[in-house]
């Protein structure tokens, strides 16, 4: 597709670095155009969702339904006073949601939205995926740190044992993936994953992978179905989402390590957690259930509808955060720290153990 | 009365030490510096304007001050200015929650100095009002309480509910929050006739609500791991505190003024004194005392199912038929209490002959139960504090006057 | 017990220390919770509340309230009420110190809801407990000068630069 875009360019304005360096500001602008749509719809599903699970109507004054209220918010945001602490480290605390933000944008360069489309095709695409969102656990400490606020400090500090504790599970149920797919390419793996529902990765993969009968891909379906909680758990904790929201926990922490920030800075810290949702629910999609590929085979394929299937799958994860959110209380920080270590990691390395002996046995 | 509790005397109260306690202290562990926390007074889990001081150590916390005042308005003070009617509203600005249960004690304690006897029906309405009232103030305290675990939905269905509470005093005095409602001697205006209907339809729709706490909140397995054994407060240390209401209930003992020193008519109506018994945990921590109020609000539906009952509707009498023409109490003092959706409420008065009060002293039961925060959060975590404040439920207008 | 019997109790064990028994008329309840004995011996309140606790017959456990007040005549009282949980009865005690003198031991060893209750007597009537172990303002801010209770109590016109009047 890249191509595709620069020979339209070179169409338009002639051979030239011009066009080159077009493309490459057009193409690096795409997923931002995607995160902001989706920011809107997200911030507005979030309230009405809310609403309706709480007996409410939620916002209804902005446009029909209410549908304009997060434009009319982030309206409000931008005209908001951009307060900085005189007390505050300024550099860093000016420079964390920006890190944030990248940090979470970074990660859909790898990601493939349709068998047409994906930013940059990684061999090592999953495992840049989990490294660059590691920058985000840097701004968020330098955002509380820099605030000089004793609440953003508990926050960030509580931020960063959470997500750094929680990438553990969570590469652990990448693992078994990746060692089924024998890949880390995130095209190859949606790729692999075609030809209807079973040959999804949560029901043990692709059936005709070559050294894999149809019956052993089976076995390794229970096994691929833990690994899929363990990292869907393990992604509610690293996005901070109940229960796990334990680091901007509202009733404790007034807003964590984001209390200081006003106006764009926060809106900033704002999409990057939503951004950071669509992020792991698409990991989640493209890992275990199939990425772009249609539940039913060749039947409603093809790259529109692979967009179409994609963004659905991972924008129903997101629903189910929001859903998660909504019902249930907070956990405290050292029983959130238990179930990490006593119990998604055991579990973790359980199935990686299984995965491993089931492929290295039947591949030979 | 042995099996009411068995306890042994504590010679001497809890003075402020700085304790952890011993299951909670690693030996060996690296000595830190500890960390002041303010909390308060702008904060969203201090249930309005208190400031806590916490010293912290790391997530622990080692001692707790809390400071108050902040809603100071002295309203002694107004007392000894205004008439004993004119007393009734600022009564209900004390205790906003639960507005109707501070007029019903204060208008209790003049009626009883001056030896008043009001009609039945006057009655049935108090106790009916107050009973509502209870549950409305209940809802608000499981309500906030699980906002302080981090669940957000049960706040907003225990609302809804109490919305229809606030529509049927709207109905009958027109006030929602502050009512000056029940009179020395009598009520301020009969009850609306639509009330006995809604409140019918109103205990129907509520039991509902109940098991829709119990099932989103109260059983959840997150919200129970988060409240057991946490600020234990046990039964000896509760009542030499003074801890009254669904504090004291909470550590097993069985207390309730309605029952205990009945006033009104609630000697007619059968209900159960709940008391914490340890169901998820300990005796006496968070969760009993939640455990507590989820059960008092189905006794307060209990009785006002008894009172629609029973409410003599054929009676045409007027509520303001035994209220005194002129109210100057005999020269005396007073000790009378009540039982208020946070504990016993009392009213100290002292009457110099004259037709403003000499002295009026509330002893709130917000105000004791506090007090006793220090006492069951040291060596807990930061975030277990804000739950154990949220256990005590205190209403700051009350705790500060 | 009623009150008159705990009353004499009381008087046969401290004698001189315990002044006369004021009945309260009014109401049954009135006479049941609020009738009061005088103390005139201040230096023992806190053996006679240790006595009225520990006593097996009288067994007070509950101090439901303790308040204070200004009669209006140069004197301040503290007024103790109790009840005891097991045996149900109530016992109401009043001390009258002068108010250039306002000194009272304190009870909170006996009972340690006294403690917010004295240190309330302490902001607002100027009563000092003597032996309280945190005696500081409770509902004023520490820097307030006077104790609004008081009948002469005149408000001061400025707090801090802040009207203080309206």
């Amino acid at each position: 597709m890249f191509d595709g875009l620069r020979d339209l360019l070179i169409g338009l304005l002639g051979k030239g670095d011009l066009a080159d360096v077009l493309a490459v500001v057009v193409y690096c602008a795409l997923p931002l155009v995607v995160i902001l749509l989706y920011a809107l719809f997200a911030i507005l599903a979030e309230m009405k969702l809310s609403a309706w699970l709480q007996d409410r109507l939620g916002p209804m004054r902005v446009g029909p339904w209410g549908i304009l209220q997060p434009i009319a918010d982030i309206l409000k945001l931008l005209q908001k006073e951009d307060i900085t602490p005189t007390q505050a480290d300024k550099k860093l605390y000016n420079l964390s949601p920006f890190l944030v933000f990248i940090g979470s944008y970074l990660g859909f360069a790898v990601l493939p939205f349709s068998a047409m489309y994906a930013g940059a095709r990684l061999n090592v695409g999953i495992f840049y995926l989990v490294a660059v969102s590691g920058l985000v656990v840097v701004g968020i400490l330098m955002a509380g740190w820099s605030s000089n606020n004793k609440y953003s400090l508990f926050g960030a500090m509580r931020s960063v044992a959470q997500i750094v504790s929680y990438e553990i599970p969570a590469g652990l149920a990448i693992l078994s993936v990746v060692m089924i797919a024998g890949t880390m390419d995130l095209q190859t793996i949606s790729k692999l994953q075609e030809g209807g529902v079973q040959n999804w990765f949560i029901f043990g993969g692709p059936k005709n992978l070559a050294g894999f009968g149809g019956a052993t891909a089976w076995a390794l379906a229970p096994v691929m179905m833990i690994a899929f909680l363990i990292y869907f758990i393990a992604s509610l904790a690293e996005t901070n989402r109940v229960p796990f929201d334990i680091p901007e926990a509202e009733s404790e922490l007034v807003a964590g390590y984001h209390t200081e920030y006003s106006a764009m800075k926060f809106a900033l810290f704002f999409l990057a957690e939503y951004a950071n949702m669509l992020v792991v629910s698409a990991v989640a999609s493209i890992l275990f259930l199939g990425g772009w590929n249609s539940p039913f085979g060749e039947f409603l394929g093809g790259p529109v509808m692979g967009l179409v299937w994609f963004l659905g799958k991972a924008i129903f994860f997101v629903m189910v955060q929001i859903w998660i959110r909504w019902t249930l209380p907070r956990l405290r920080v050292d029983q959130l720290m238990h179930i990490c270590w006593k119990v998604m990691i055991p579990f973790g390395m359980a199935t990686v153990l299984l995965v491993g002996t089931i492929v290295t046995w039947f591949a030979h | 009365m042995s099996e009411l509790f068995n306890r042994t005397m504590t010679t001497i109260a809890p003075a402020p030490v700085k304790i952890i306690p011993a299951e909670r202290v690693e030996p060996n562990r690296i000595k830190t510096e500890e960390m002041i926390l303010n909390v308060g007074p702008q904060h969203p889990s201090t249930h309005g304007v208190l400031r806590l001081e916490a010293v912290l150590d790391g997530e622990l916390v080692i001692d707790v001050i809390p400071h108050l005042g902040y809603l100071h308005r002295c309203f002694e003070k107004h007392c000894e200015a205004m008439t004993y009617p004119q007393v009734i509203p600022y009564v209900d600005r004390m205790d906003y929650l639960a507005a109707m249960n501070s007029e019903h004690g204060y208008a209790l304690a003049v009626e009883r100095m001056m030896g008043i006897e009001v009609p039945e029906k006057v009655e049935f309405i108090r106790v009916l009002f107050a009973e509502l009232q209870r549950i409305a103030s209940h809802l608000v305290a499981v309500g906030t309480f699980g906002l302080d675990v981090g669940a957000f939905t049960p706040f907003l269905y225990c609302f809804r509910d109490r919305e229809d509470i606030l529509e049927m005093f709207e109905k009958t005095c027109g006030a929602r929050l502050l009512y000056n409602y029940i009179w020395v001697g009598g009520l301020s205006h009969d009850l609306h006739p639509d009330v006995l209907k809604m409140c019918r339809d109103f205990v129907k729709k509520n039991r509902a609500t109940h098991a829709e706490v119990n099932n989103l909140l109260t059983f959840n397995k997150i919200f129970v791991e988060r409240t057991i054994n946490i600020g234990i407060l046990k039964p000896d240390v509760a009542i030499n505190c003074g801890a009254s209401g669904p504090m004291l209930r909470g550590s097993g003992v069985k207390w309730d003024l309605r029952r205990d020193d009945p006033y009104s008519i609630y000697d007619r109506f059968e209900f159960d004194i709940p008391v914490g018994t340890g169901k998820m945990g300990t005796v006496g921590d968070c969760f009993d005392r939640h455990w507590v109020r989820m059960l008092e609000w189905e006794q307060s539906l209990n009785i006002i199912e008894q009172i629609l009952e029973q409410y003599p509707q054929d009676d045409k009498t007027d509520v303001q038929k035994a209220v005194p023409k002129r109210i100057k109490p005999a020269i005396g003092e007073i000790y009378s209490r009540t039982e208020n959706p946070r504990g016993e409420l009392g009213y100290y008065i002292s009457s110099k002959d004259g037709i403003n009060p000499a002295r009026v002293k509330v002893r709130s039961p917000a105000f004791v139960n506090l007090s006793l925060l220090p006492i069951i959060s040291r060596g807990y975590m930061m975030a277990d504090l804000i739950i154990i404040l949220g256990s005590i439920d205190i209403v700051l207008g009350e705790v500060d006057r | 017990m009623t009150n008159q019997e705990i009353f004499d109790t009381l008087k046969a064990t401290y004698g001189g220390a315990i002044g006369s028994f004021h009945e309260q008329g009014g109401s049954a309840y009135m006479k049941r919770t609020s009738s009061y004995a005088d103390i005139v011996e201040y230096s023992q309140i806190a053996q006679i509340c240790q006595y009225l606790r520990d006593e097996p017959t009288l067994e007070f456990d509950n101090l439901n309230c303790l308040s204070c007040d200004d009669n209006g005549d140069k004197t301040l009282s503290v007024i103790y009420h109790m009840e005891s949980l097991k045996f149900k009865h109530h016992f109401a005690f009043k001390v009258t110190v002068p108010i250039d003198h306002p000194v009272v031991p304190t009870v909170t060893r006996v009972w340690a809801s006294a403690n917010w209750h004295e240190r309330e007597g302490w902001d607002m009537i100027g009563i000092q407990f003597h032996g309280h172990p945190d005696l500081r303002r409770i509902l004023l801010d520490d820097d307030w000068e006077g104790h609004p209770l008081r009948k002469d109590y005149k408000e001061p016109e400025f707090y801090r630069g802040m009207k203080v009047g309206y």
